[in-house]
């Protein structure tokens, strides 16, 4: 298994929905409404499904099943989670960001948070 | 399942699941289910339908898709043990079957390995030397009796001419003479070894190793060289090297070297010293005083090429070598050399009007296309028994496939199994070959062993299961897999047109087979009962000593007297072969660009009384008559070339000399019994010493009579044996190679014959058993046991009877070519075909009755109670 440890765009904000959704809404179709919602543009199940799986195969992430309910015919459900490793990631683009955005000139002053 | 779901589209799901990973099936198929809901809430159900089939087929991701196994994680041990005890118990239930399968199988593998071995050996020859691709012998096509003949053996300057003007192409070039048996002793020691003489880079050439001494030591004229075989005979282990020995009668010699010997399948195997040609020269000045040393063709020139030569090059260069140093005389045979490179010698070494003809390599072909054919015949049986058990097996399909057998699980099965028998045959076939080799190795007269150390050979037998075995059970592996469940329950039809197809090309081959093998023998056969023009019964011969031929009246004297032969002769060579050739005849009309070259034997005058010669026209020697020494017989072959209307008392002219034509005999077979008659001269000529020929009293028993002979001829040969040989004997030398290959032909064929008959067997007992409620139905209604008999043998003898026919023109087109190679041959006779399809009719019938009539014969009750 590839273990890239690097990053995507895509990726990023997928890891951040599943840690802005609730626990129980963390699995693919939900993942896809909330991006729909956040973002504006429509992804289907199957690409925001291939990319958690890709993520969890990093580390980024790790899964669960869970049972499932009557809205979805009593099927299980994969509830995603963060691991310590994912959350790291996502502080480390963060930071990186952040500090390329501290060096650009015009914004520089916008990001006097003090860390 | 899909009742827990009435919403999502059924079709969905199937989509879903023909490609989706089975762990993430569920929650797919939740997700999927949820948006569709919620798609349900927002669109009309078109739309929805729409937006789910596009998710759906989202999923058609790498990560989502479906391996090919998903069952890595599974121990597959278990799972082949398993497949072996099914395989096993499979072999033990339907015994009859295995054992058709083992014992067709095994008896293909073993032709095949057998011919191999025989192919591997016919190739091997000539292969030990470093330098083989490189070495040629220097041939010649000449013109004779208005035709191109290939002679191997060149006249001896032409070695200095070529090394001289042609060299550039050549690395090494050595002048031998032939392989001949000469005497040699030591104070103590005393035997008779083959050998030759020759140029010294004949040693290089070969590349002889060297034991003891050193190979440069035949540079000296009275140095030769030993064989270990030779060297450990005279002198045991020691270092022979410097020992002095005498050869022949007085030739003293010294010991240079020792060689090791050379491996068999050689020409060069029995050359147990190499003596240098000046040795030989020495003690034969006739070589230098010949008029004419151009004249004689009587030695062989071996040639090493340079290493940027080729062998078309050379030969085209040295083409007219010998052409432009040789008299008027002899440059009207138009001599052209070129080169017969060594790898062609043992199986590319026929020449048929100066064209190199196929020779022995289209015995290699052959049988190599035999082994293939049967091998083949070996597969079709387990083909087809295997497809016709898989009907019955089909339940069994259908069982474990209902309990969840995965269709490459069934597939593997049903390799493991054909791949099992395969492998148990192939066992058998090894033992089974290395059992029969002695056998083969009789009548093939070889000494095949089977390669046990040989890893290339061992390989290709673990390929040759596999390939096997897979090509045999991939039918039903993969037609009775791919069935759905139903239909192997309820029993589905394979294909019978396949089978049918396939006992054809079986029945084909076998008439092929048949034919063939007739017909080989009905040619041996043929060319065995060609008239002789002498009669060799009884009639023994014996080479001449200085004794006998001092003795010669008095040992025919006294034979006659004690009444052991009524006849007796000299002639330069027993009536089988000829000695000796000419082209110096001359005659009146003969065309003068014309270049002849006849056989001659001088012959005592009652020679062709002795061998009870035919005369034709005129009258035979007269031993009276003083003037008979300048008279000739022609054969009415030589006769007929001259094309003299009345030839008797015509004046012919031999080196000069005038003879007299006094009478024409009928042709007498004297080399090949399958080449036409050649012209032939008989000289008389009282001095004669080449060979004595007896004709045996048929009024005794031979062994009486040769009992008698042996002490009158010891009485005046008291340091000589009696070793004479038979004439019909001798003669029937002649066909060893044609009735090796026919014999070997013959077992071949039988056993290709077996196997098919092993196939119908199988076959026949499977249809049987099918169609028994058929026969039991049919017998209540009144059926007779014939009628039930032609019923069920109908359909094999239709299929024989179509494989004659294709198998006629294939036949014929193959034997015509092959008799082509034979001068006197037959025409390929109509009756072998009628022949081959009744015996091919009769085999089928015999071999599909043993079923048919045992299941005609049921008690109806039986049959129909069966289920």
């Amino acid at each position: 298994m590839n273990m890239e440890k690097r990053l995507g765009d895509f990726e990023e904000v997928l890891m951040l929905l599943v840690g802005i959704v609730n626990e129980e809404d963390a699995y693919a179709y939900r993942i896809t409404v909330e991006f729909k919602a956040q973002t504006g543009r429509s992804i289907s199940i199957g690409a925001a499904h291939s990319t958690l799986d890709r993520l969890e195969d990093k580390g980024f992430l790790k899964s669960q099943m869970r049972e499932g309910t009557s809205d979805r015919g009593d099927r299980s459900k994969r509830i995603y989670k963060l691991t310590a490793l994912g959350k790291r990631v996502l502080r480390e683009s963060m930071e990186m960001r952040t500090s390329l955005w501290r060096q650009y000139p015009e914004m520089a002053s916008m990001f006097n948070f003090g860390i | 399942m899909s009742q827990k779901d009435p919403i999502l589209p059924s079709s969905v799901q199937r989509l879903l699941r023909t490609f989706l990973r089975y762990d993430l099936l569920d929650e797919v198929t939740g997700d999927l289910h949820e948006m569709y809901k919620d798609a349900l809430r927002q669109h009309s159900r078109p739309v929805a339908n729409i937006i789910i089939w596009y998710q759906a087929f989202n999923y058609l991701r790498p990560f989502a898709i479906r391996k090919k196994s998903n069952r890595n994680n599974i121990n597959l041990i278990p799972m082949y043990k398993s497949y072996f005890t099914t395989a096993i118990r499979n072999m033990v239930k339907n015994k009859m079957h295995a054992l058709l399968n083992i014992l067709g199988l095994s008896v293909g593998i073993t032709v095949t390995i057998v011919i191999t071995l025989w192919i591997t050996d016919e190739l091997s020859h000539e292969k030990n030397f470093e330098n083989r691709a490189r070495i040629a012998r220097v041939i010649q096509n000449v013109s004779n009796n208005g035709e191109i003949q290939t002679w191997t053996n060149i006249p001896w300057p032409l070695s200095d001419e070529i090394r001289k003007n042609y060299g550039t192409d050549f690395k090494f070039i050595s002048l031998a003479t032939g392989l001949n048996r000469s005497a040699l002793r030591t104070e103590t020691v005393k035997f008779e070894k083959p050998g030759l003489f020759a140029e010294p880079e004949l040693t290089k050439i070969l590349s002889l190793k060297m034991i003891y001494g050193s190979d440069d030591a035949i540079n000296d004229a009275t140095t030769i060289l030993l064989s270990k075989t030779t060297a450990t005979a005279f002198f045991g282990d020691s270092d022979p090297v410097g020992q002095i020995m005498t050869m022949q009668k007085d030739m003293t010699v010294k010991v240079g070297g020792v060689y090791e010997d050379i491996p068999p399948h050689s020409d060069f195997s029995e050359m147990h010293f190499l003596g240098p040609w000046e040795l030989f020269v020495n003690n034969a000045p006739w070589i230098k005083q010949m008029d004419d040393p151009w004249r004689p063709n009587a030695f062989t020139l071996y040639v090493q090429l340079n290493d940027n030569a080729t062998f078309e090059g050379a030969s085209e260069r040295i083409k007219e070598a010998k052409m432009k140093r040789i008299s008027e005389a002899l440059q009207k045979k138009k001599p052209e050399l070129f080169l017969h490179p060594m790898s062609e010698w043992h199986l590319k070494a026929e020449f048929q009007n100066g064209k190199q003809t196929s020779g022995r390599m289209q015995y290699v072909w052959l049988f190599g296309i035999v082994a293939v054919f049967v091998l083949l015949m070996a597969c079709i049986n387990f083909m087809n028994l295997s497809t016709a058990r898989s009907e019955k097996r089909a339940k069994e399909v259908g069982i474990r496939k209902a309990i969840g057998s995965l269709r490459t699980q069934l597939i593997n099965q049903f390799l493991t199994e054909s791949i099992l028998t395969v492998f148990i045959a192939l066992v058998i076939a090894v033992l089974l070959a290395q059992i029969t080799l002695p056998f083969f190795n009789l009548i093939s007269e070889k000494n095949m062993m089977l390669p046990w150390g040989n890893a290339v050979g061992w390989i290709s037998c673990g390929v040759l299961t596999l390939v096997i075995g897979i090509i045999a059970g991939s039918y039903p592996a993969l037609y009775l897999s791919s069935m759905s469940l139903q239909r192997t329950m309820k029993g589905g039809k394979s294909s019978s047109i396949l089978r049918k197809a396939l006992v054809m090309i079986q029945f084909t081959v076998s008439v092929v087979l048949i034919i063939g093998t007739a017909v080989v023998y009905l040619q041996i056969q043929h060319a065995k009962n060609r008239p002789l023009g002498y009669n060799s019964d009884g009639l023994i011969s014996v080479w001449i000593s200085d004794e006998t031929h001092k003795h010669f009246e008095a040992i025919r004297n006294e034979l006659k007297a004690n009444g052991s032969i009524i006849a007796m002769a000299k002639a330069s060579a027993p009536p089988t072969q000829t000695s000796s050739s000419s082209s110096r005849f001359e005659w009146q009309g003969k065309d003068p660009t014309l270049s002849v070259d006849f056989p001659f034997f001088t012959v005592s005058a009652d020679y062709g009384k002795t061998i009870s010669w035919n005369v034709l026209q005129g009258r035979d020697f007269d031993e009276t008559r003083l003037a008979d020494t300048a008279s000739m017989i022609l054969n009415k072959a030589a006769a007929d070339f001259i094309g003299i209307k009345d030839p008797i008392g015509q004046t012919m002219r031999w080196s000069d000399q005038p003879f007299e034509i006094i009478g024409i005999v009928d042709n007498l077979v004297i080399t090949s019994p399958y080449a036409n008659a050649v012209p032939m001269i008989y000289v008389f000529d009282r001095n004669e010493q080449g060979s004595a020929i007896f004709r045996l009293n048929p009024e005794k028993p031979t062994s009486e009579s040769l009992a008698l002979i042996e002490p009158i001829y010891k009485k005046y040969n008291p340091d000589r044996n009696f070793e004479y040989e038979f004439n019909d004997v001798a003669f029937s030398r002649k066909f060893g190679n044609e009735e090796r290959v026919g014999t070997l032909a013959t077992t071949f064929a039988f056993l290709a014959i077996f196997i098919s008959c092993l196939g119908i067997f199988g076959l026949s007992s499977f249809t049987a058993e099918q169609r028994t409620k058929e026969i039991g139905v049919r017998k209540v209604l009144g059926a007779s046991v014939y009628d039930l008999w032609r019923m069920m043998s109908k359909d094999f003898v239709v299929l024989a009877v179509i494989s004659c026919v294709i198998a006629a023109p294939i036949a014929y087109l193959l034997l015509t070519d092959w008799l082509e190679n034979f001068s006197y041959h037959m025409g390929v006779p109509v009756w072998t075909f009628a022949a081959a399809t009744v015996t091919t009719l009769l085999i089928t019938l015999f071999t599909v009755s043993w079923h048919t009539l045992s299941a005609a014969g049921t008690n109806p009750v039986k049959s129909l109670r069966t289920e």
